[in-house]
């Protein structure tokens, strides 16, 4: 009983289609397995809206929306329709296919990228062997549409706040390829479904996912944080909250093309904390190997959405980073940790099994993020000021 | 030879015809992304899909951001030049791109003699691709490596020239 | 350490979070209009004049002076003065306004028109609710929107009606004792002088002693009336 509930959608899907001709078969599977994609995630998307807005609202000591349906879980359904009925202005000397295509274009790249996540057991819609590959490279094409849709308004602004978010987006790109590559070195595949089952062992009844080792833990803090500066989420949002206060890419949209670039980032918050889960977080498998009745699927989305409520939870807390103090930061500091944590889990390896590479492992790290965390924050100690006067 | 190929093969070289007849040279940027992308294509249905994954995410995620960001910062002016996109050195620019191609199909042609065309591709994993970067090919990575970084750092340094020169 | 910051602040959020459900100080949000917070007690929004007794034409406190009309700033104040006179609260026949439109649109809740007002005739109101459809009269209060009554001004504002209260009571008794001290005067002297007829001494005597009485209370009023709002 626990298996058939675990693989529930697949027995839906072969059940639907076994009603059409042999030939027909497999690509309808694929065309099933889109469709529950496109239903799953967007609904998703919405939850994560109204989510968002009564989370932060309590975090700042005041209630989130709460008129639209019983505590204002409708309100998405509200928002639906205000993007849909708004004017779609184009303005007149902006390059209207370029304008009309970079909305399209990021949603498009999003969606793809849930196509190699496993989001239960034997549940992945395509089995790539370099499925991490793939998703990497989904992701990095969003930084194009991006730039597409800020260089399309022909607004200086507009201009300038597209290039900051590629800018950053680039910038923490290598960070978060790298903090992916422990994992990958450790496992031996880049395909996430290799990846999930290296994960889905237990010792005394705890799993061996990845975050519970040294380089798994300073991996994930690291894809952590350049995963939020790839999404464009706070506190890294300056080309957004540029849009806030002066401009940014998104300016020159209105209704549902605005409404089309909320879901393709919110869609992306989504897309890449499943990712993280995947390969930190153990994907589908259970915390405790005694809770392995609850369905795969149902284990892969509360690691999901609890990724979001500490996404949500971060947004609520600290305040926006300026681009250039961003961009140090991931150049002279995440990068620099990024490297090390590769030469300490290839010392892990070699280290073999036993207490002592716990140990060592652990306090080469602690040492050098406490270390490089003191000489970052130490301040200049200014004397007593001199003054030279002009003669 | 499918048609898939063929239409990937069109679209690739649709862009490529855009990417130099088009006016607007942010447009010509976005073609060169297609044709980045057909490439792509090309190569995942020769089942290299390292090779077509790794061309997205190095061609598309970041040269064509590089090449757009070179002409958003080198432009000097709005307005294209009159006289159509023909430089007046077109002649030259011909012979040359004539003599690349020439060298680059004979280089392909030589190379097809070699592969029958129904045998069983061979499985091109991530694991041969890595073992022989790090095995036969070590030395030209390695070159290729102290290559990029050297240009980096005269990017710096450029930079960095520009910046002082500024002050 | 590097980070501790952040750990710091993220356990302050999810106090506030966790918090917003369980206690009051956490979550500071009135949810208007289906709950309100009182109105403190010297709140002001728009003017209002005051009445006393039960009829507002009767007892309204206003002169027509229109000290309040020359002293507000946006000049949103517009009074006529009635042909007749009627009496006010000492008895005294006063004229009244016949016509008092304040334009609520224009009105700057400053409170000048309160502090110079020397009968206690204008005060402001604490109602905020005022919106209306009607983009042309709406906002043009007449005397009698405009007229409350001082059970009205008690229930808004206690401690400075009861004030008021006690000062127009006080002037009150000092007319009256003054009015009965020369009543009796001349009353002694029509005893003493039988040529002067006694009635035309009678009603003589009230007349120029409460006109000497007002100014006296009038340049007394101002002050302890801009003390006590």
């Amino acid at each position: 009983m626990p298996e058939k509930a675990d693989q529930v959608f697949l027995l839906l899907r072969d059940w639907l289609v076994g009603f059409l001709p042999p030939g027909w078969r497999s690509a309808a599977g694929v065309v099933l397995g889109v469709i529950g994609i496109i239903a799953v995630f967007p609904g998703l998307f919405a939850i994560t809206t109204v989510l968002e807005r009564k989370g932060l609202g309590r975090m700042q000591n005041r209630l989130g929306p709460n008129r639209v349906g019983p505590f204002g879980i409708l309100q998405p359904i509200a928002d639906a329709i205000k993007s849909l009925t708004k004017e779609d202005i184009v303005p007149l000397n902006a390059d209207a296919v370029v304008h009309f295509l970079a909305p399209v274009f990021l949603v498009v790249v999003v969606f793809m990228g849930f196509a190699v996540l496993p989001v239960g057991r034997n549940m992945v819609l395509v089995n790539m062997d370099s499925g991490l590959l793939f998703y990497f490279a989904m992701g990095a094409s969003t930084e194009v549409s991006i730039f597409m849709a800020g260089w399309s308004s022909r607004n200086k602004y507009s201009l300038l706040g597209a290039m900051r978010a590629v800018a950053q987006m680039i910038s923490y790109e290598v960070p978060l390829l790298l903090s992916s590559v422990v994992i990958v070195m450790m496992t031996g595949s880049l395909s996430l479904v290799k990846i999930v089952e290296a994960q889905n062992q237990y010792t005394w009844g705890l799993p061996h996912w990845y975050i519970f080792t040294p380089w798994g833990c300073a991996a994930f803090v690291m894809y952590a944080v350049a995963a939020t500066a790839e999404t464009n989420r706070s506190p890294f949002d300056l080309p957004e909250g540029e849009s806030e206060l002066v401009a940014g890419y998104f300016t020159e949209y209105s209704g549902f093309k605005f409404a089309l670039f909320f879901l393709g980032e919110y869609l992306a918050m989504l897309s890449i904390s499943g990712l993280g889960t995947t390969l930190f977080l153990g994907g589908w498998s259970s915390p405790l190997a005694l809770l392995n009745w609850v369905p795969s699927w149902i284990w892969f989305f509360s690691k999901v959405m609890l990724s979001i409520c500490v996404l949500i939870w971060v947004r609520g807390t600290l305040p926006r980073l300026r681009q250039d103090q961003l961009m140090n930061f991931a150049w002279k500091f995440v990068l620099p940790m990024t490297l090390l944590n590769l030469m300490v889990a290839a010392l892990w390896r070699f280290m073999g099994d036993g207490w002592a590479r716990w140990v060592a492992c652990s306090a080469i790290l602690l040492l050098v993020y406490v270390g490089a965390g003191r000489v970052g924050m130490r301040r200049e100690h200014f004397g007593p000021r001199t003054y030279r006067y002009a003669e | 030879m499918s048609f898939v190929f063929w239409l990937l093969a069109a679209i690739t070289v649709a862009g490529g015809l855009a990417a130099v007849l088009l006016k607007n040279l942010v447009h010509c940027a976005l073609a060169l992304t297609v044709v980045f992308t057909g490439l792509a294509f090309l190569f995942l249905q020769l089942d290299a899909q390292f090779a077509g994954f790794a061309q997205i995410l190095v061609y598309v995620g970041a040269v064509a951001i590089l090449v757009v960001f070179a002409i958003l910062l080198t432009r000097s002016s709005e307005t294209p030049k009159d006289g159509g996109v023909f430089s007046r050195t077109w002649g030259v620019g011909l012979v040359i791109a004539a003599a690349v191609f020439a060298v680059l199909g004979w280089a392909v042609l030589q190379s097809e003699t070699g592969l029958p065309h129904e045998t069983a591709v061979p499985n091109v994993t991530v694991q041969l691709i890595g073992n022989a970067l790090m095995g036969r090919y070590v030395l030209p990575l390695e070159i290729v490596a102290l290559l990029l970084t050297a240009a980096m750092i005269g990017a710096v340094i450029v930079a960095m020239h520009e910046k002082g020169d500024a002050k | 350490m590097l980070g501790e910051g952040i750990l710091k602040g993220l356990t302050e959020t999810a106090r506030n979070f966790v918090g917003s459900f369980v206690s009051a100080e956490r979550l500071t949000t009135v949810e208007y209009p289906e709950h309100r917070i009182p109105t403190a007690e010297n709140a002001r929004v728009f003017p209002f004049l005051v009445y006393d007794g039960a009829d507002w034409e009767a007892g309204m406190r206003c002169v027509a002076c229109q000290i309040c009309e020359k002293e507000c700033p946006p000049k949103c104040i517009y009074i006529e003065k009635s042909k007749d006179k009627k009496p006010d609260f000492v008895g005294k026949m006063q004229i009244y306004p016949a016509k008092f439109d304040i334009d609520v649109s224009v009105c700057m809740s400053c409170q000048i028109c309160v502090e110079v007002c020397p009968f206690e005739a204008i005060k402001m109101d604490t109602e905020f609710e005022l919106s209306t459809t009607d983009r042309f009269g709406g906002l043009l209060y007449d005397r009698e929107q405009l007229s409350r009554s001082n059970e009205y001004y008690h229930k808004i504002h206690p401690t400075e009606a009861t004030e008021v209260d006690a000062r127009l009571a006080e002037e009150k008794a000092k007319t009256e004792a003054k009015a009965k001290a020369a009543a009796q005067a001349t009353a002694a002297k029509a005893a003493a002088d039988p040529s002067v007829p006694a009635k035309a001494t009678a009603v003589s005597v009230s007349s120029p002693e409460a006109p000497a009485a007002k100014p006296a209370e009038a340049a007394s009023a101002p002050k302890p009336a801009g003390g006590g709002e």
